[in-house]
């Protein structure tokens, strides 16, 4: 629900929400000239170094330093000895060690960190580091883990009648590798002492109060002794919610009483960030002669390696999407979020309900293929609406649930013609015959929670000020390249009437928390936030100099101005507002009960060309249809689709973290594949807008759908094309080939 | 030992020890962090340049070896305060989101259009096929350089 206090609503301003407005920092970005914390320095600055475990698992028997110390140029080496306050961090648990001192439970675990007058010399040091380590027999299968009790998390669903059998009945089994988020500017950061004893941190980020409420636990220090400030970030996509180099870098400038900075490289940032949970996922589907579900049973374990992370959070959406976007009424979920010693995973884009998309919408083809249904039909007849209850908590759903929609959209989006000059399979290998590739064509729906669930209190502050330079939003809400700084400005300015406005990041100590760039949220909630701070001070305003209108001119009371905006703005004008979406609470011991605030659903069909005897795909075009509520910036939403849909072509045929016994045989770009502008296929969105959400103007989340279903979707084509019954992602050509 | 050539039209110069790339001069030494280091293997394109005529990651250049050569960074591909025609479409069309590709993207593209003023769509693609994007899909990358081909720069 949007709240409209005013009658005096003002009028249409340019630069305001439903426009493309550009992004305020894309001519900086475009001349290299933005800051990224990569780009960050300081007087007498040092640089910092890791030192991390060579072992899977190991028990650390003794670390010796001083050869670091030997090191000429090198200021300081800290170990888990030197941590002053909570030894451990994490997001829901803190199970993680900010250095490792007894044993190291996956590869590349931090046991020591150093830093040094340059980069070299603390590289060279941290390798100086003799770390004496007795071996042991790691855990890596999360099957054995689980039957060892080595578990994060168990969680059942269990709603309706558990006895329900159905007509036709299709089962399968299927997996989903690790994936990796990549974005293209790796861990870094700043780390400035304020002489005082508390310390400024300047680095990657998705979410700074989490990180400094981490920072503080861990060096023992006051809350006001630590800022943390928001800062340039090349991309997220969930790599940026852990904590990985802030408290080691502001142990290291407070130890040495010196700027520190430290960048991560590339292989570092593939084990200094969590990953996509790999699943294994086992389904059974009962339907009805007609194809209506009346019973889906499913068995999802995840990898969380080695420590908790967003484990928790992310089985429990798995679970809660395990039967995607449709009705059902029976339903059991066993869920496991494994512990093992591989990489720890937690968040990347879809949280959960990627993996089971994979899934779900196999089972949803199968069904269809059995009974002679096409696949839309199929999912149309099960499709949810609003007023239904969700098949797994048995939420009632009061927001826009547009899936007929989507599947209407989708059928009516026009396919691709054969193009005798398209790209072949394999690209400019020149390996595939053309007249030996195979088409394929595949559907898949997709459905997700937007904001925190489960009972969590999910809030966002935020502060609009009125000033001679416009009007200003401060926030601490993490910019990862998605556009807030965009969106935020545009609901200012149509909320309050005026055409200037501005974002202005401020750090921790500056204003409350604004929750996690993540789960899709920041443009409902902080620009919830936004949206209700300009209204109040547009009203406030009004009231005091008795004006009907607010514009750029000033107050404006019968088509006269009456108070300039330079005289307006000599006074102090300022709203700070925490908004929060609607309540939610925990699941009862079924997994039932008002759990999610509000959903988002997409569809996707995937055109693929297929060489199947090399084991080749080209995907030549994703349509797609997403449920957005409004859109706010539809340029900037076109982006996220886009954009998402990629990562979901990566997954669907060539991002996978390849473990062997827990090391990662592939932390370089030159081995872990990302789609190229070759790669990637065309695209064409529908964006589907429906009142009814509570996000500013009815706007949802957008930055998640994109990326659930295009995996699922491509995989279907390419058993449509192969006949094959493929059954995890990534697709490898041995799927196909052999 | 010291390396003289010109970057971004001007004589620059700077003090190198063998091993050290180009990029690691151009933003430690000569204060140019628009070229980024998103891989440091020559996969991503983040750190292009155009070196005597040629895109190149400079991660995979040694500081050494440009000794009289032309060095073009994203810093000198337009005017201080203003935008070249690459930048000036790829702005317009949301082509940039969190931009840590970008200045890769401006120097090949600038250098595809100086050479091909009228690229079509295949030979836009064949060119930035060595610069990694994660965030956007590159759609809005090409419908930016589409809008411009054909146009005087």
């Amino acid at each position: 629900m949007t709240t409209t206090r005013t009658t005096r609503a003002p009028s249409t301003v340019a630069g305001g929400v439903g426009e493309s407005t550009l992004r305020p920092d894309g001519i900086a970005k475009l001349k290299g000239e933005f800051d990224y914390a990569q780009d960050l320095r300081a007087e007498n600055m040092l640089w910092g170094a890791t030192t991390r475990s060579p072992h899977v698992r190991a028990r650390i028997v003794s670390v010796d330093i001083a050869p670091a110390l030997a090191v000429g140029g090198v200021h300081a080496v800290l170990t888990a000895e030197d941590v002053p306050g909570r030894g451990a961090f994490g997001l829901e648990h803190a199970d993680q060690p900010v250095l490792a001192s007894d044993e190291v439970r996956y590869w590349g675990e931090p046991v020591a960190v150093v830093a040094a007058e340059d980069e070299d010399t603390a590289r060279r040091a941290a390798a100086a580091i003799e770390v004496e380590y007795e071996v042991l027999d790691p855990l890596v299968d999360p099957l054995v883990a689980e039957s060892e009790d080595e578990v994060f998390r168990r969680m059942r669903i269990r709603r309706g009648d558990q006895e329900t059998e159905g007509a036709v009945i299709v089962e399968g089994y299927y997996e989903v590798g690790m994936q990796d988020q990549a974005p293209l500017g790796t861990e870094a950061g700043l780390a400035v002492p304020d002489g005082h004893g508390g310390v400024d941190l300047y680095a990657t980020s998705q979410f700074v109060h989490i990180d400094h409420s981490q920072v503080v636990a861990s060096l023992g220090l006051r809350p006001e002794q630590v800022r943390a400030h928001p800062t340039g970030i090349g991309g997220a996509f969930g790599a940026r919610e852990d904590v990985n180099l802030h408290i080691h870098l502001c142990m290291l400038a407070l130890h040495t009483g010196q700027p520190v900075k430290m960048v991560y490289d590339r292989a570092e940032s593939f084990t200094g960030h969590v990953h996509r949970h790999p699943a294994q996922m086992w389904y059974r589907h009962h339907a009805d002669e007609n194809g209506r579900l009346v019973r889906v049973e499913a068995r999802i374990v995840i990898d969380g390696g080695a420590y908790a992370s967003t484990t928790s959070a992310v089985l429990a959406n798995a679970c809660y999407f395990a039967v995607g976007p449709y009705r059902c009424d029976s339903v059991l979920i066993d869920g496991v979020g494994a512990r093992t010693n591989n990489p720890p995973c937690g968040a990347m884009r879809g949280f959960g309900a990627v993996q089971v998309c994979v899934g779900y919408e196999a089972q949803m083809d199968k069904l269809a293929a059995r009974l002679g249904i096409g696949p839309l039909e199929l999912r149309k007849r099960n499709g949810l609406a609003t007023g239904d209850h969700m098949p797994t908590t048995g939420q009632r759903i009061e927001t826009p649930m547009p899936v007929a929609d989507v599947i209407d959209s989708l059928a009516a989006m026009p396919l691709p013609g054969q193009d005798d000059e398209a790209p072949l399979p394999g690209g400019s290998g020149l390996t595939t015959e053309r007249d030996q590739v195979r088409r394929g064509v595949g559907y898949a729906l997709g459905i997700k929670n937007l904001g925190f669930s489960e009972g969590s209190d999910d809030y966002a502050v935020v502060r609009v000020r009125l000033t001679g330079d416009g009007a200003v939003v401060e926030t601490a809400a993490i910019e990862v390249g998605q556009g807030l700084v965009t969106v935020l400005a545009q609901i200012a300015r149509s909320a309050l009437g005026v055409g200037r406005a501005e974002v202005r990041h401020v750090d921790t100590s500056r204003i409350g928390s604004a929750g996690s760039t993540s789960a899709s949220r920041q443009t409902q909630i902080s620009g919830g936030a936004t949206l209700e701070a300009s209204q109040r001070l547009r009203e406030r305003i009004l009231d005091r100099h008795d004006g009907d209108d607010l514009t750029d001119l000033g107050v404006v009371r019968d088509g006269e101005v009456v108070v300039p905006m330079a005289v307006l703005t000599t006074e102090s004008w300022e709203e700070t507002v925490t908004f929060r979406h609607p309540p939610t609470e925990p699941p009862d011991d079924d997994g039932q009960g008002v759990v999610h605030a509000d959903f988002a659903v997409a569809g996707h069909r995937a055109v693929v060309d297929v060489d199947p005897e090399l084991g080749l795909v080209t995907v030549v075009r994703i349509d797609t249809a997403q449920d957005v509520g409004k859109a706010l910036n539809p340029e900037s939403v076109r982006g996220q689709i886009e954009g998402g849909i990629l990562q979901g072509v990566g997954l669907a045929v060539m991002e996978e973290l390849i473990m062997d016994g827990g090391v990662i045989r592939n932390p370089t770009f030159t081995d872990y594949l990302l789609p190229t502008i070759l790669d990637a296929p065309d695209v064409e969105a529908l964006l589907i807008e429906q009142d009814g959400s509570w996000g500013p103007f009815g706007a949802k989340g957008v930055g998640e759908p994109p990326t659930i279903s295009s995996t699922a979707a491509v995989i279907a084509a390419i058993r449509d094309a192969t006949g094959k019954e493929i059954n995890r992602a990534p697709v490898r050509p041995q799927d196909i080939a052999l | 030992m010291i390396v003289e050539f010109a970057l971004n039209g001007e004589p620059a110069n700077a003090r190198v020890v063998t091993s050290v790339s180009l990029l690691d001069v151009l933003r430690d030494q000569l204060n140019l962090p628009g070229s980024k280091n998103a891989c440091d293997q020559g996969e991503c394109g983040s750190c292009s340049v155009v070196l005597d005529g040629s895109v190149v990651c400079s991660c995979l250049v040694m500081a050494a070896d440009v000794q009289g050569s032309e060095v073009t960074t994203v810093e000198g591909v337009a005017a201080d305060g203003v935008l070249n025609a690459v930048q000036e479409a790829m702005h317009a069309a949301g082509a940039v989101q969190c931009g840590f590709c970008t200045p890769g993207i401006v120097v090949a593209a600038t250098d595809l259009f100086a050479a091909n003023p009228t690229p079509s769509r295949t030979e836009i693609k064949e060119a930035l096929a060595g610069n990694i994007c994660r965030c956007t899909g590159y759609g809005a990358i090409v419908r930016a350089l589409e809008s411009i081909s054909g146009e005087k720069s």
